[in-house]
């Protein structure tokens, strides 16, 4: 087991940067998530890590070593590709067991490790077939017994989900949880999924267009995005943006007037708010954070904190109603309890959570709070 | 396309079946190829009536011999060392295959499954040299060949045809449709190139190499000009080159002749007939995903 440091890493095709001045420490038996949109560099910097692709710039360190110039089968990892990359011509067994032949391990020890992973994955059965012969869900554990027979140093994983239906996908994610924190391998997985990001990482990394925006807990980047690219990339339905100017109230309080509607500031950044005055910045509220007013809620309304809304669609989901509404000229989407008497045409007062917004430079994009 | 991989072949020609033509059109088409069957066959079924006759009704128009002469046959082997002429050209057309599907699966590799510096550049040039017409070649490959004292001898007969940029181009092209992660599988799961080569892509190319061995054999087998250039020694001589003399040492003897061409396109026919099934799908594949 080991630790996996990036340390300025660049990657670049021909004028393409796949991946710029990534420094990334992922410590010893931790899982990290790394996650963005398609095409931000994810593979790529999994690939880095592997030995499969050049490293144009910086050092990847896996424990102490820097591994740039050692190729893949000398870095002691396993891998776990997209669509499985099993050997079609051998059986379940020899998949498993090819990396330990080729490391010359004894039959019997082969033998062991072998039977004790397929059954750990419940893959026993098919240990003879090939893997033409095995649905997708089972050529998953397949792909995922073979890197575990390695008892690697990393475990490296590159979407290992994403061709399982909707169901299977959720119920592998539990297990690939459990299994890590059975064998406590340094894991790096690679999704553009932000609900496995958040429910498997112990920490992730969010990516974009190369470049790491934000590495931190899962709770942590959820509540204190680092930039509004963060802040609507995780979290469904995204976060609400809102236009608006850091202003004085007629009451001499510092407030954010988004023009249709005039909003508190948190308490505690006030002071450091106050050079901000005049000056253009985005209100930043998650749909979980509004409330309908006219049931119990957690938070108390105020008057800059209640909103006159109008409903343009509802979509109710039994315990939670998505809310689209339109507050003056702003869109806003709330995800509201599903015991709202919100109906789609009519008007309704919503209360928001001060506590949980966030305040975004519009400039550099970069979270003020 | 890991999964799709070497799997859905199958399936998805059933899928594309359509209706059948009507009954006027397929008659027609029947008829077309039955009679381009018939132009194909008929210079054999002659060859093998032909076999059997007596010198004197060669050149009668009469297809069928008045009486059978099976023992034309084994006037072949008294005349000549037909045996040897045989050995000869199995054991050389052999060699040569193997050294060619030897030759072409490890260029192939090395031009769709590893990266070095000028590879497509080389492998243009290669490609290139399928526009040479042989013939072309003769005199060059004749010169070397006495120039390194290989003149008049087995070696001298095998290497010259141990390289084939067709076969190299054919391999390749079915080596790149083996997804690349099944390397990348491997490289991490411990494995050196060879052993990539050797237990990933030449299992899963098998079929491609097969191919290309039946053809290989099919081309090495009735060479004619290479091997009559090359050949002074009568203990050298293959089938065709052998048939020759047939002709001018007992005058024309037309009938033993056709006996010696049956027996020489037997083995092919044996071959094409045990192996059909891979031709085939070998060709398929060249056709569809190259
Ligand atoms: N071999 C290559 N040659 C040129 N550009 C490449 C190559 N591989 C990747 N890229 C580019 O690098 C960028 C990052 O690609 P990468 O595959 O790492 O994205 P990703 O985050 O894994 O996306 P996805 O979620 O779609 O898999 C993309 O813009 C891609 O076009
Ligand atoms: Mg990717």
């Amino acid at each position: 087991m080991s630790s996996v440091k990036l340390e300025q890493v660049y990657k670049r095709y021909g004028n393409v940067t796949a991946v710029k001045d990534l420094s990334l420490e992922i410590r010893d038996r931790e899982f990290m998530v790394l996650v963005g949109p398609s095409g931000c560099g994810k593979t790529t910097a999994l690939r880095m890590i592997a030995g499969l692709e050049e490293i144009t710039e910086g050092r990847v360190r896996i424990g102490e070593k820097v591994v740039n110039d050692i190729e893949p089968r000398d870095r002691d990892i396993a891998m776990v590709f997209q669509n499985y990359a099993l050997y079609p011509h051998m059986s379940v067994y020899e998949n498993m067991a090819f990396g330990l032949k080729l490391r010359k391990m004894s039959k019997a020890e082969i033998e062991k490790r072998v039977g004790e992973a397929a059954a750990q994955l419940g893959i026993t059965e098919y240990l003879k077939r090939k893997p033409r012969e095995l649905s997708g869900g089972q050529r998953q554990r397949v792909a995922l017994g073979r890197a575990i027979v390695r008892e690697p140093q990393v475990f490296l994983m590159d979407e290992p989900l994403s061709n399982l239906d909707a169901k299977l996908r959720v119920q592998t994610r539990a297990e690939l949880i459990k299994l890590h924190r059975r064998l406590g391998i340094t894991t790096i997985y690679v999704t553009h999924d932000q609900v496995e990001a958040m429910t498997m990482g112990d920490r992730m990394a969010v990516m974009k267009d190369g470049v790491l925006q934000q590495c931190d807990t899962p709770m942590e980047v959820y509540h204190h995005p680092a930039n509004i690219f963060v802040a609507g990339f995780i979290g469904t339905p995204s976060m609400n943006f809102v236009k608006a100017v850091v202003a004085d109230s007629l009451d001499g309080d510092l407030i954010i007037d988004a023009g249709s509607f005039h909003f508190d500031i948190l308490e505690s950044e006030k002071k450091a708010l106050a050079e901000w005055k005049g000056k253009n910045v985005v209100l930043g509220i998650r749909p979980a954070d509004i409330y309908d007013k006219n049931l119990r809620n957690p938070v108390d309304a105020g008057p800059r904190n209640t909103l006159t809304a109008f409903v343009d669609v509802v979509e109710p989901m039994g315990d939670l109603c998505t809310a689209y509404l339109k507050i003056g000229d702003v869109d806003i989407v709330a995800m509201l309890d599903g015991a709202t008497g919100a109906k789609s045409g009519e008007k309704l007062q919503v209360v928001v959570d001060v506590s949980r917004s966030h305040l975004f430079d519009p400039e550099t994009e970069k979270a003020i709070y | 396309m890991a999964n799709s991989f070497a799997v859905d072949e199958d399936r998805d020609a059933h899928l594309s079946g359509k209706k059948p033509p009507p009954p006027a059109v397929l008659a027609l088409r029947h008829a077309v190829l039955i009679l381009i069957s018939l132009t194909t066959l008929a210079p054999f079924i002659w060859m093998v009536l032909t076999s059997f006759k007596p010198l004197a009704e060669v050149e009668q128009l009469n297809p069928i011999p008045s009486v059978w002469h099976p023992e034309n046959y084994a006037e072949v082997f008294k005349q000549v060392p037909f045996a040897h002429y045989y050995f000869n050209s199995v054991f050389i057309a052999a060699w040569v295959t193997f050294l060619q599907v030897f030759t072409s699966c490890l260029a192939a590799f090395a031009f769709a499954r590893l990266r070095w510096p000028g590879r497509d550049g080389v492998f243009r040039l290669y490609l290139a040299t399928l526009m040479i017409p042989g013939v072309v070649m003769l005199i060059p490959n004749y010169a070397e060949m006495v120039q390194l004292h290989l003149f008049n001898s087995y070696i001298g007969l095998i290497i010259p045809a141990s390289f084939t940029a067709f076969g190299t181009f054919m391999l390749r092209q079915f080596m790149l449709t083996i997804p690349r992660a099944l390397d990348e599988a491997a490289a991490i799961d411990g494995a050196s190139p060879w052993v990539v080569f050797w237990d990933v892509i030449m299992p899963l190319a098998r079929a491609g190499v097969i191919t290309l061995a039946i053809f290989s054999f099919m081309g090495n087998y009735g060479s004619f000009l290479w091997p009559l250039i090359m050949i002074k020694s009568e203990y050298l001589r293959t089938l065709p080159v052998g048939m020759l003399f047939f002709d001018s040492v007992y005058g024309r003897q037309t009938n033993l002749i056709m006996a010696a061409s049956v027996m020489n396109i037997l083995p092919l026919i044996i071959l094409f007939v045990s192996t059909q099934k891979y031709l085939v799908k070998g060709i398929q594949l060249g056709a569809v995903k190259g």
